[in-house]
Formats: structure tokens, sequence, C-alpha cells
């Protein structure tokens, strides 16, 4: 039986092309808000064991056993052409999270990490991450009301980038804001594979 | 310790079941590996033995009668995606479904002209 073009069973084979793009950030940052703003967003959850590291953070000090949590996660789908299809996940930030950002990066096109001036620090651990995986990624501002205004220069010092690593001010909840997230990255990730030197 | 057990059931709580338990406390699936945004689609073959399979097996099953992701599944089903990837291969091994792999456009080994193709549906979104 065919289905919407597909063949089931050793019929012909349709694949579709899959982007997948990364948009890591803090707690809070707007991950949700900036994939819902651009795409058919739907919840999505893991479960995991807790781990060492993350034990001292919640209230069972001492108490030796091992605690799952769910983890939320979004993703979020934009359908380019019939065969072209662009996958949004948004992945929680923290390290501890990391065993599911290896499966997610896992043929990933490139990185969107979403920063917030008030706790820039929450986004070291991504571009850690992307950078030792050579993941092509650009750092979007999300501007939230009342933040501090700074400029781009003082915000890639203080996140000591690279210069070639793009970075713009956003606001997540706009969809034309999110297009132009994601179209920079596309661009980044064309300069970069141009680039002779390949970093 | 709680006096009462019936307070751990409320919404809070979470599943009354833990999640592991439906994979029969499995954290790995078997045969190979997929990608999450992988198409799964039914092959409509008859089931030998239902009793073997779970509901969640079922619910899994019938979301695959038109063509689906992995994580579209995990989402409907409102799984763990750990579990869904656990059903999702039991159902394979037993010739259920097939699960097709989507053409990676992956950051090493970019096609310029799906680049492209990108950046101009993104623009015209």
């Amino acid at each position: 039986m065919a289905y919407g073009g597909y063949e089931a069973n050793g019929g012909t084979e349709r694949r579709h092309r899959a982007i997948k793009i990364l948009l890591a950030g803090g707690f809070g940052v707007g991950k949700t808000t900036l994939v819902g703003a651009v795409s058919e967003i739907r919840p999505l959850r893991t479960e995991e064991t807790l781990t060492e590291t993350s034990r001292h953070v919640d209230s069972t000090v001492g108490i030796e056993r091992k605690t799952t949590t769910t983890v939320a996660m979004d993703f979020g789908r934009i359908t380019l052409r019939e065969d072209l299809v662009l996958y949004l996940f948004g992945t929680p930030g923290q390290e501890r999270f990391w065993f599911m950002w290896d499966e997610l990066a896992l043929g990933a096109l490139g990185a969107v990490v979403l920063a917030d001036t008030r706790r820039l620090a929450d986004c070291f651990p991504a571009i850690d991450y992307f950078e030792r995986r050579e993941i092509p990624f650009i750092i979007a501002l999300n501007v939230f009301e009342g933040a501090r205004d700074y400029s781009l220069e003082d915000v890639r010092a203080a996140l000591d980038l690279d210069p070639s690593v793009p970075i713009i001010m956003c606001d997540a909840r706009s969809r034309e804001s999110a297009k132009e997230v994601l179209i920079t990255l596309i661009e980044h990730v064309l300069y970069v594979t141009d680039s002779p030197v390949s970093r | 310790m709680p006096s009462n057990d019936e307070r751990w059931l409320d919404a809070e709580a979470g599943p009354v079941v833990r999640p592991y338990a439906l994979t029969r406390g499995r954290t790995r699936h078997s045969g190979e590996a997929f990608d999450l945004v992988a198409t799964v689609i039914s092959t409509n073959a008859r089931i030998a033995d239902p009793g073997g399979l779970g509901p969640e097996h079922i619910s899994v099953l019938q979301l695959a009668h038109a063509p689906t992701t992995v994580v579209d599944i995990a989402s409907d089903v409102e799984l763990p995606l750990g579990v869904v990837q656990i059903l999702l291969a039991d159902l394979r091994e037993l010739g259920l479904v097939t699960i097709q792999a989507p053409i990676p456009i992956k950051a090493r080994q970019v096609d310029r002209n799906t680049l492209r193709e990108v950046l101009h549906g993104l623009r015209g979104l």
C-alpha cells in the first residue's frame, strides 16, 4: 500500500531531505518562543536518570538513590518544499543534558545559541559544545524588555567568540525576526564551508 | 514518608507506570540505529502474535498508518523519546513498520544547492 507518495514495503524510495538545526540556550531564554514563532511547534519529552553532577541541586543531598527526570524539549518543522524539511530542536542548555545533544547533534547542519544579556554565562556550555564538535553556530541575542543595552561587540568580547561567528539581535516572539535568525545561520554555514581553510 | 499513597497519583506526580516499564526495562533498542526525523510507515502486515505487543505498541503502530516521523510519534503518544525508539524498533523487528532514514544535510558535507534552496524557502515564508 502506498501512502502519500511513499511505498511501504520495498517500493520506490522517496526520501525527504532533512535539515536539522539545534536551538540551545539557558532556561527561560526564549527557545520555545522562537521555535513557535517560525514553525508548527510540538512538545517532546525524554526521561533520563539524573547523574551525580546534578544531585547536589535538589533537596535529596545524601540520599543514595537515582532519580529520573523528564526533560522537555520542543521541535518545530518547516516544510520548505515537499521533499525538503527543516527541523528545529530546542534543547536545554545545561551541561547535564549533553547526552541528549549528542543524539540531536548527529547530522545537524548548525546551531543557534539563544542568549540573554542578563545571563550571558548560561550560553557558555552551548558555545563550548558546538566549538568542540565543529558545528557551525551563530549567537542570537533575545532582546528582552528592560534588558540593559549592550553593543554586539561587548557581547562578543564577553563570550570570547571567534570573529567569524555572527551575532545578531532578535525578538524571539516575532516570526520575521526568527526567520532572520535561521537565514543568518544558513548563510553562515554557506560561508564557513566556502572558506579555503575549513574551520 | 507519605502516609497516604494516593497522594502520589495526581498529574504532578507524573505517570503511574515508570516509562521504561513499558519497554520491560530496556533502555536501548535492537537493530540498526535510526534518525529522530526518520520516516516511519506501517507495513500493514498482519500481527502474528497480538499478545506480544503492549497497548503502547498498538498506539505507535496506529500513528504510523500514514508516513510520519519518530519525533512526531513521540510527541503524539506523549511518551519519552527513548521509550518510543524502543517500541518502534520492536515493531520493525516484527515487520510491522519500516523506518526510512532521511537524506541528511550535514555541516561537514554541505550540499550548497540545497542550502540555497533552504535560504530561498525561508525568505519566502
